[in-house]
């Protein structure tokens, strides 16, 4: 039997480590890389927060410019894509505190409900529903669905599960305890479910009908 | 276990976080509780559905003026 093998910790780096280190020597094409690796996963963070195409081509754009002017402050014990999400997270917040003439906008907002946190519609869903809709349809449905959870689900929701952060990078990104993130990220998973049911479900094209019909009562559901 | 400890315990279940014995308890209430199966289901495919779509396709010709605009404006900066 062999002994018990210390667990090895290989000092494996990050391939971001290495071009930062290169961008900190002034080397600009290496920064090039790394904007051209996340600027998709940014401008979609930034879409999602401000609800705005054009806001979120600013915000994309102050991220990373914000993020090369203080790439000196980036401590390294975070992941240079994690850092960068906070500061676009921030950016966008403000865009929007701006775009609602300076109200406070916080990741607190309209979560005090419980609305949808409890399953109500229990219909299957039909194999592979997507399919049943056109790429513009699916889109259009997805867009309407994610727009109208709360902004303090929503954000956990396309961090967590579209951009795949951890839970605690989550956490630390938005600055909530890790089971503030996994009670908001429940909860927008089953909102969501709950609304995408209406349109997956295997009864969903009577509803559809009924709502579509002139009085039909399917249009308060 | 009961509809509402199952519900509790959902997002670890989706996570695959789960102790190997709460597993066996969760697939003895998933055989006699069709409800909370398909809950399990359709809220895997819900975040299978976002993960896989893109919602908002950014076209190739403003993805290069956005990239173009952030690299001019970082080598202005320093």
């Amino acid at each position: 039997m062999s002994t018990i093998q210390p667990i090895a910790v290989p000092d494996e780096q990050h391939p971001d480590v290495a071009l930062v280190q290169r961008v900190r020597a002034g080397d600009i094409a290496a920064y090039d890389t790394l904007v051209r690796k996340y600027e998709r996963q940014i401008f979609r963070i930034a879409q999602h927060i401000t609800q705005n195409r054009e806001d979120a081509e600013d915000v994309m754009q102050d991220a990373f410019l914000k993020a090369y002017e203080k790439l000196d402050q980036f401590q390294g014990n975070s992941k240079f894509y994690t850092w960068l999400v906070r500061i676009a997270v921030n950016e966008s917040l403000m865009r929007l505190r701006k775009r609602r003439t300076g109200k406070l906008v916080s990741m607190d907002e309209d979560v005090t409900t419980d609305e949808g946190s409890v399953p109500r519609d229990f219909a299957d869903w039909a194999p592979n529903p997507e399919q049943n809709y056109t790429q513009a349809e699916l889109a259009d449905i997805l867009r309407k669905t994610i727009q109208g959870l709360p902004q303090g689900f929503r954000v956990v929701f396309v961090l967590r599960d579209v951009e795949g952060l951890s839970t605690e990078e989550t956490a630390e990104t938005l600055g909530l305890s890790v089971p503030a993130v996994k009670s908001r990220l429940l909860r927008a998973r089953l909102q969501l479910r709950e609304r995408l049911t209406r349109y997956f479900g295997r009864r969903a094209p009577a509803i559809a009908q009924a709502a579509a019909a002139p009085g039909g009562d399917g249009a308060e559901a | 276990m009961t509809c509402t400890e199952f519900l509790k315990i959902l997002d670890d279940v989706i996570d695959e976080s789960i102790a190997v014995e709460t597993r066996t308890e969760i697939e003895a209430h998933l055989r006699k509780c069709g409800h909370c199966e398909v809950v399990l289901n359709t809220t895997r495919k819900t975040i299978e559905i976002f993960r896989c779509h893109e919602i908002y396709e950014v076209p190739t010709e403003v993805s290069e003026r956005l990239h173009a605009s952030i690299m001019d404006k970082c080598k202005k900066a320093k």
